[in-house]
This record gives C-alpha cells, structure tokens and sequence, in this order.
C-alpha cells in the first residue's frame, strides 16, 4: 500500500460532502488533480502564457519549451521511440476518431473488417460503426468469457485476413478486465490488421510501454492520470502515420500554403491543427512527473491491493454482485457492482448523502450492459489517493443503502 | 442528518409507488405510444395512452429505472387519466417548475405528485423524475398539435 501522505497532494480530497469526509471512488471517470499539476497550469498562465511555434519572443519560447517538453515526458513515459510519434490532442475520444477518420477512410474498403470486442467503451465502438457504414465494411465483435475476459482462441476466431482494424481497450472501465495486448496485437498483425488500443483506463494505473506491446496506435486522455481535461494522446507508429493525411487544417499544421494546394508539416504537428492545447500539455507533463515520483509500478500494486481487500469487504454485504473477473490479479483497481434489487442511482445517492462519490449508470458500456443482462450497475474505481478506509466507509454506506431501501421489497 | 435528508427524497409515498406501480404494463389498443430514454444514466419508459374526445382515457407505462423514475412514471399516469391533452400538459410544465424548485401554481391539486417536491434539492435526479412526463407531454403534445 502506498504511504497516505499522497493524499495531502490533493486539495479536493480535504472537504466534507453532505456533513462527511468526501471518499472520492469514481477516478475511472474522472482523477483528481494534485496541487503541482494545478500550480504549475495556474504558473504558466501567470508568467509564460504564449503562443508556440512562432514569434522570437521570450515568452514564446518558454511556451514551445513547455509544450514540447511535455511532449517529452510523454514519449518517455509510454516509451515511443521518438517524439514524432507524440500527437497531443483533446483525449482517447479524439484520438481513436482521428485514427478511424484518417487511416481507416484510406485503408478500409467494402466488405473488409473491423474487430473490437464487446466490452468497449462507447468511444471504442461508434468512431467504427460510422467507418464501417460509409464503407460498406464489416464491424466484428469479439465475445467475452463467463468472467468478462477475452479468449486468445476466440480472438483467433474472429479475426480473418479481411480484417484491417483490431481496436481493444487495454483495461476495461466496467470489468476492469486487463486485456492480453501484446497477444492480440501478434494475432492481428499476421493477418496483415493494425492494432489500435484504447488505453483510457490504463495509462494511469500500468507502466505502458509501445514497444514491446508491439500496438500501432495507443489513445489516452490526460484527466484520468491527474492531469487536466481537455488534453489527450494519440501514438502512432511513424512509419503509419507519415503516410496518414491530417483530418483538420487550418493554423499550425501547415507547411506551404497556396492558393489552392498546401503542404503540411512533418509529425506529429501535422496532427496538431490550430493553436494547441499548450496548458492542458504542460499540466499532464507535471502529471506524468508526478506519477513517476511514486512508481507506477508501485501504483499498480497499491491498486491490486485495494481493489482485492474491496472485493473480501464488499462480499461479505449480502446481495451485492460483482461484475468482472473475481480473481483481483486479473483486474485492475475498480470493482462494479449491484445490490439487490436496489437501483444503482438509488444506492449512489444514499452514498452521496454519505460523502462518498461513485459512479452509477450504464458507463458509455451499452452494448456490454446488454452482455451482462443489467440496464444499469454502480462503480467504485480506486486511485493512489485511495485507502482501506474509504473502502471500509464504502461497505458501510453499502449497508445503509441495503437497510433503507429493505422495507420497500 | 443523512438519513432525514434521504427522508426528504425517498417519501413513503414514493416507495409505495415504486413497489406497488399503478397502471403497469402495456394498453392492447392504444393511440399513443412513446418511447423515451435517458441517455445518460440507462432508464427507459415505454408509454402507451389510449384518447377519446381529446381526453386520455387510459395510460399504461413500462420501463426500467430508478425508484424516483418508476415511481414518477406511475403517478404521471394516475394524474394524465381523464385530463384533456391540454390540460395535461399543464401539469407537466407545473411538474418541471416543481422540480427546479419554482413556485407552482396552487390552483392545480397534484396529488401523490406533490410527493416528488423533494427531488429539486437532488440536482443529479431531477432527470429522473422528469423523464415519464416528458415522454407523456411528446406524445400529447404531437396528439393535439394533429
């Protein structure tokens, strides 16, 4: 377990919700910020704020240094091989569209396929239903095990040499299933597909290295790993994305403009069109610095830890379901659920009256709700900030949750 | 305090609703029927009503929800039944006042309805109360507009 100083990094964490000490356990949506992450957004508005790429002023440097630096940290921290594979945008949402609206316009045709897998996050699933409809293609889903995790003989089965786009989540925002990656991707390659992952609800909590999960393109959003939002990435292997045309253009991603034909820069900026989002990239460099300082290695365990003692405590609540693999080395740090008969709004919010934030709703997962045969579940998702205590406070609330709403069934 | 604050959301009457729904199910013959759903949390309400005159006759409700959404559906249609569409709609635009915590016209008699005044001091359910009378004020509204 992580020290529980960590928390002292996060002004938000200390204040009462509803008369009690605020338990926050909905990171999966949302990471709270630590107070350098917000210190040094407000700093660079108070004392650098410029734009970047142009002008020979110093503030302009010390913009482009920021920004580019942060683009540094970044290929580091999910170990691209160089910087030029670093494309900063909005978050996984924009960034696995660009990847459907760029490379899958060029290079998916009729009757060719795309597979994802029926645990996808709605992000994962539309940017692809819509490629598939303007191209006549065929969209495959790949079927989950009785535990909600993939079958590598499955994913065999379903993909084919017509197939040119596999796109996975890497851990799955309901489930918490931690899918076999660098597996997928060897299968996907040998039929000639790229493979694309939605690391959303990875990057925060993994070490992520691209290299050696050997995937063509990697999305993740900023705001999940304590950074801001309105900032995300999308890596591309160059050799993919060199011969990608951009999908916006305008400012900043051009090289010769003419009349009626222009070139654009080289990568990543071609990608980066408009002014870019330089406060929302420097924030997630001090994120990423912030996450290093602690270990991810060492986030990941503190996670494994939670989520198994959340799992023994949450059992021992009668009625309670748990969605997901049951063996906690298999999942990553969150825990779904349902209680009874009691509608997961209806348990949130007697939560909330207890100062304790969880997540209830169908989790932009339609299609896996429909999997699971629930119209709705709960979610508690735990981050480095987390404790046995909020566990235990959580288990409580759960218990109220139970007795209050017993006389009604 | 929390529990007399959830006292303030979940009234009694509420539950009643919730555990014992009136007018439950589909209407075999029936001149509206509206689907709706809440995109955001997952409920659903299927909405069957049966007009005559230019006055609901019958109203029947199926769905999948919340307590507060369930019990909403049911006493929207024990409330719609013998109302002209107009008057109908009245009530819903009195309900949406309600809940966003506007003084409501006291000349109306709400019923069991008054029961859901709490919700507007829960922001993050307002959507689940108003979702069985928007589907109804859609499919009434469309009705008289013909």
């Amino acid at each position: 377990m992580l020290n529980k100083e960590i928390r002292k990094h996060f002004p938000i964490l200390d204040q009462e919700i509803n008369g009690h000490p605020l338990v926050y356990l909905d990171s999966a949506a949302t990471s709270q910020k630590p107070r350098q992450v917000i210190e040094a957004i407000s700093n660079y508005y108070n004392l650098d704020n410029s734009n970047v790429h142009r002008g020979v002023h110093t503030l302009g440097n010390r913009a482009t240094e920021g920004y580019e630096g942060a683009r540094e940290k970044v290929r580091n921290f999910i170990n691209a091989k160089s910087t030029e594979e670093v494309i900063f945008m909005r978050g996984t949402t924009t960034a696995l569209n660009t990847v459907a609206q760029s490379y899958g316009r060029a290079n998916v045709g009729e009757g060719d396929e795309i597979v994802i897998t029926y645990m996808e996050h709605h992000s994962n699933i539309i940017p692809w239903q819509q490629l598939a409809k303007e191209k006549g293609a065929v969209l495959k889903y790949i079927d989950l095990e009785e535990d909600g995790t993939l079958s590598l003989d499955k994913v065999r089965e379903v993909i084919t040499d017509r197939t040119k786009i596999v796109s996975i989540m890497y851990v799955s925002n309901v489930l918490g299933t931690m899918n076999p990656i660098k597996e997928i991707a060897e299968i996907a390659h040998a039929h000639g597909a790229v493979m694309v992952v939605d690391g959303a609800q990875a990057a925060p909590h993994l070490k992520i290295d691209v290299q050696q999960l050997n995937c063509d393109f990697f999305a993740f959003s900023g705001h999940k790993m304590c950074g801001p939002t309105g900032i995300g990435v999308l890596y591309g292997k160059k050799e993919l994305l060199d011969k990608m045309e951009p999908v916006e253009f305008g400012g900043e991603m051009i090289d010769f403009v003419g009349l009626y034909e222009s070139t654009w820069k080289e990568l990543p900026w071609k990608f980066e069109g408009g002014t870019p989002i330089i406060a929302g990239a420097i924030g997630l460099g001090v994120a990423i610095d912030f996450l290093e300082e602690i270990g991810l290695e060492q986030i990941e365990k503190h996670e494994h830890e939670l989520a198994g003692y959340a799992m023994e405590r949450m059992s021992e609540v009668e009625g309670l379901t748990i969605y997901g693999p049951l063996d906690p080395e298999k999942r990553a740090g969150l825990v779904t659920f349902n209680l009874d008969e009691v509608h997961p709004h209806d348990v949130a919010t007697v939560l909330d009256m207890n100062g304790i934030a969880v997540r209830a709703g169908h989790h932009c997962a339609q299609p896996l709700m429909k999997w699971l045969d629930v119209s709705a579940t709960a979610r508690a998702s735990f981050y480095l900030y987390n404790t046995t205590e909020d566990v235990d406070r959580l288990v409580d609330g759960l218990r109220m949750a139970k007795e209050y709403f017993a006389d009604v069934y | 305090m929390s529990i007399n604050n959830l006292d303030q959301l979940y009234r009694s009457v509420i539950m009643d609703h919730y555990k014992n729904p009136r007018n439950k199910g589909v209407l075999d013959e029936s001149d509206i029927t509206v689907d709706m759903n809440n995109p955001t949390c997952g409920d659903v309400i299927h909405l069957t009503l049966k007009m005559e005159d230019g006055i609901v006759q019958e109203a029947k409700f199926e769905g999948e929800g919340c307590s507060i959404s369930m019990a909403s559906a049911s006493m929207m249609t024990q409330m719609v039944k013998g109302k002209t569409a107009e008057e109908a709609v009245k009530v819903a635009h009195i309900f949406s006042d309600m809940m966003l915590g506007k003084e409501v016209d006291e000349s109306v008699d709400l019923g069991d309805i008054e029961a859901l005044s709490g919700v507007a001091k829960f922001p993050a359910r307002i959507k689940c109360a108003t979702l069985a009378w928007k589907a109804m004020e859609k499919g009434v509204g469309n009705d008289s507009d013909q």
